[in-house]
């Protein structure tokens, strides 16, 4: 079973790198949509088909990371007509190196940690805490409201490949609520980001400067 | 039965306040819950139920210990409310009123489970909820502030769900099954994986953390509390900043037994002195009055944070001084609520004169500054004492001097602001003011009655509450 579930795990590591390195917003959320397509396989082949509430965690997944929240997203681009760069506060050159380093620190990181025989073959681990750093990074070196949303699916992302290592042993009416709470925080943040837009005539960050001290 | 009233009457009540029609009679659905809810906090709080109802939720000596303090400063604020209410009364309240109620229920469940994943999901609720409350002004300003508050919270829960997960992982290594309810977790805590459970220490406390406001996690505080209404901002200092500590305290007690407490006692007082210092410094320096009572409330997380270090005797220091800090910042908040309304402006360039303009309300807020830096005899002042005591019992020298220091300047800056708003004469901009607002009883009454409270507990502590910190200090200090 590790052989499918390392080539999914590998995807998405490969999708953190290409987010880093888009220029234009329809790409990363191109990038973040994928990347939870393919997360959303990974319950079903953790528990090989198991109970109906696997297929409905990642039934939920799928549509929601997938289709859903892109969708919104997109459409808050369309309506926000602002043009498509990202705006990046970090260079797309330091951002890929950065992740590129995370990604290696991780798999570093995850052969110190002790880990459970059945996992060890697994790249869940190092694919969680590189996938967590990506995120952060195009939260904190993007200054556009919506490619810091796609980064905060990203980070989210990596949580849900760890929450993965306790798929059996945690009881699912905990993931459910986890799921609907990431899930209205997106949208949460989808809408503020709209009122941004209209507030502010952009969705640049970088021109919430009213409040400093 | 009641630890599920508890959760369940105030998520009702805002279920019925989105379905009412009228405007004008929504609010009192405020104070109607509010008082519900305080008297079933007050009576499990005398009569506690015998038996825990779920392994899910329960009302352990924790939640008793905690939950009546946000009781009782919801039902002032929502009494304010209403009166608040009415003088925005061009604008839509149903969000409000719903998501206001929906808060309590949602701070009652953080602060009632039993299980890591549940709480996460509560306080992860509750700061959805608080989202629309922080923009009800609708100005840039309020969007801009809780652009940072959804982004920097959201960013800091999802660091603590990544901690809840690894802590999960480190009990499933240890045998326990990966179950995340917290008697499990402090079961098996001996045999759990020593370098997971120190990662997700680390992931939790900064996760927590966030929400709590401990510095250099804070930069989201000012900004909230600067623009959401008073009522919001005294609940978010006294309530979702508890929920999000009591987690803290609840996490601590596991890693305590898996034998990691002193890495996790040592960056405690690192991050709790930290904070301390920081919101000093910068309440030397502003001058806008409710950024200064977020940096306030920053300095208080951080006496929380070092109580929670000191083993049994920090600990109920630190309940106790959730209540004293959650109920004297409420006052203050309703206050400066009142003196913004009069004056038109919330900085010391634009204001001065308060004593003139809203005379009540001002000196509410000058005895209220005096309260929360620590004056006997309020609350604030036995409470930071007996954190003090704790401290130099633990041989902390250190901590108590910059302990007392960091009180010393946040003193001096909260007291030059404070009376630079309150002397002189009014300025143009507040007697250009078309309709000058009037303090009335509706107005006045909720943050009176918050400040008698503080006097009440500096003054005459219950004996019934002081047993009930003692007993939830010595179970979270070594186990149940």
């Amino acid at each position: 079973m590790s052989e499918p579930l390392n080539l999914l795990v590998g995807i998405a590591l490969g999708l953190n790198l290409l987010a880093l390195a888009s220029s234009r917003l329809p790409s990363i959320i191109r990038a973040a949509a994928f990347q939870g397509v393919v997360l959303g396989f990974i319950p079903l082949l953790l528990e090989h088909g198991g109970g109906i509430l696997v297929w409905l965690v990642a039934g939920g997944t799928i549509a929601i990371k997938g289709f859903v929240i892109p969708g919104l997203l997109r459409r808050a681009l369309r309506a926000a007509q602002i043009d498509r760069e990202v705006g990046p506060i970090l260079g797309f050159i330091p951002s890929l190196l950065l992740g590129a380093g995370a990604t290696i620190a991780a798999v570093a990181l995850a052969g110190v940690m002790p880990l459970r025989h059945e996992h060890a073959a697994l790249l869940l681990v190092p694919g969680s805490f590189a996938t967590v750093v990506c995120g952060f990074l195009l939260l904190l070196g993007r200054s556009k409201a919506i490619s810091q949303v796609c980064g905060y699916l990203i980070l989210e992302n990596g949580i849900y490949l760890f929450g993965m290592l306790l798929i059996g042993s945690t009881p699912l009416v905990v993931e459910a609520g986890i799921l609907l709470d990431l899930t209205v925080a997106v949208f949460v943040i989808g809408i503020i980001a709209d009122r941004i837009q209209r507030e502010f005539d952009s969705l640049d960050t970088r021109k919430l400067t009213i409040l400093h001290e | 039965m009641i630890e599920f009233a508890l959760v369940a009457v105030p998520l009702l009540a805002a279920a019925v306040a989105f379905l009412w029609r009228s405007d004008r009679s929504r609010p009192w659905l405020l104070p109607a819950a509010g008082a519900f809810h305080a008297a079933m906090a007050i009576a499990m709080l005398v009569d506690p139920p015998s038996r825990a109802a779920t392994t899910w939720l329960a009302l352990d000596p924790v939640a008793r210990a905690v939950l009546p303090a946000i009781s009782l400063l919801f039902l002032a604020c929502s009494a304010y409310g209403v009166g608040y209410l009415r003088l925005r009364a061009e604008r839509p309240n149903r969000v409000f009123v719903g998501t206001f109620l929906a808060l309590l229920g949602l701070l009652s469940l953080a602060l009632e489970a039993q299980n890591l994943g549940l709480l996460w999901v509560a306080v992860e609720a509750a700061t959805l909820t608080t989202v629309p409350l922080l923009h009800f002004n609708g100005t840039a300003r309020a969007f801009e502030a809780t652009w940072k508050y959804l982004l920097i919270g959201g960013t800091g829960l999802a660091l603590a769900l990544l901690g809840s997960f690894c802590l999960g992982y480190a009990s499933l290594q240890g045998g326990g099954g990966g179950s995340l309810a917290f008697s499990a977790l402090v079961a098996h805590g001996p045999a759990m994986s020593r370098p997971w459970v120190l990662v997700a220490w680390v992931l939790l406390l900064a996760g927590y953390g966030t929400k709590m406001g401990l510095a250099p996690m804070h930069t989201w505080k000012p900004d909230a509390y600067g623009e959401a209404p008073g009522i919001v901002g005294a609940m978010l200092a006294g309530g979702v900043t508890t929920a999000a500590f009591v987690a803290v305290l609840r996490v601590r007690q596991v890693v305590e037994a898996a034998g990691a407490g002193d890495a996790a006692n040592r960056s405690l007082l690192a991050l709790g002195i930290f904070s301390m210092l920081v919101a000093a410094l910068f309440l030397l320096g502003t001058r806008d009055y409710k950024r200064m009572l977020a940096y306030s409330s920053i300095e208080h997380m951080g006496i929380l944070t070092i109580g929670a270090a000191l083993g049994a005797a920090g600990v109920a220091a630190a309940l106790f001084h959730l209540w004293s800090n959650g109920l004297t910042k409420g006052a203050l908040f309703l206050s400066a609520a009142n003196m913004h309304r009069t004056a038109k402006g919330r900085t010391s360039d634009e204001v001065s004169g308060l004593a003139i303009l809203a005379p009540a309300s001002a000196r509410m807020f000058v005895v209220g500054l005096f309260a929360v830096t620590a004056f006997p005899p309020f609350g604030p002042f036995f409470s930071e004492l007996l954190v003090l005591r704790a401290a130099l019992a633990a041989n902390q020298g250190l901590v108590v001097a910059g302990f007392l220091g960091a009180l010393l300047l946040a003193f001096f800056g909260m007291t030059r602001l404070g009376f630079s708003l309150v002397d002189g004469r009014p300025r143009a901009i507040s007697r250009r003011a078309p309709a000058r607002f009037r303090e009335s009883a509706a107005t006045l009454a909720p943050p009176l009655a918050l400040l008698a409270s503080s006097l009440w507990l500096g003054l005459a502590t219950p004996a019934l509450l002081r047993d009930l910190w003692n007993v939830a200090s010595r179970m979270l200090a070594v186990g149940p």
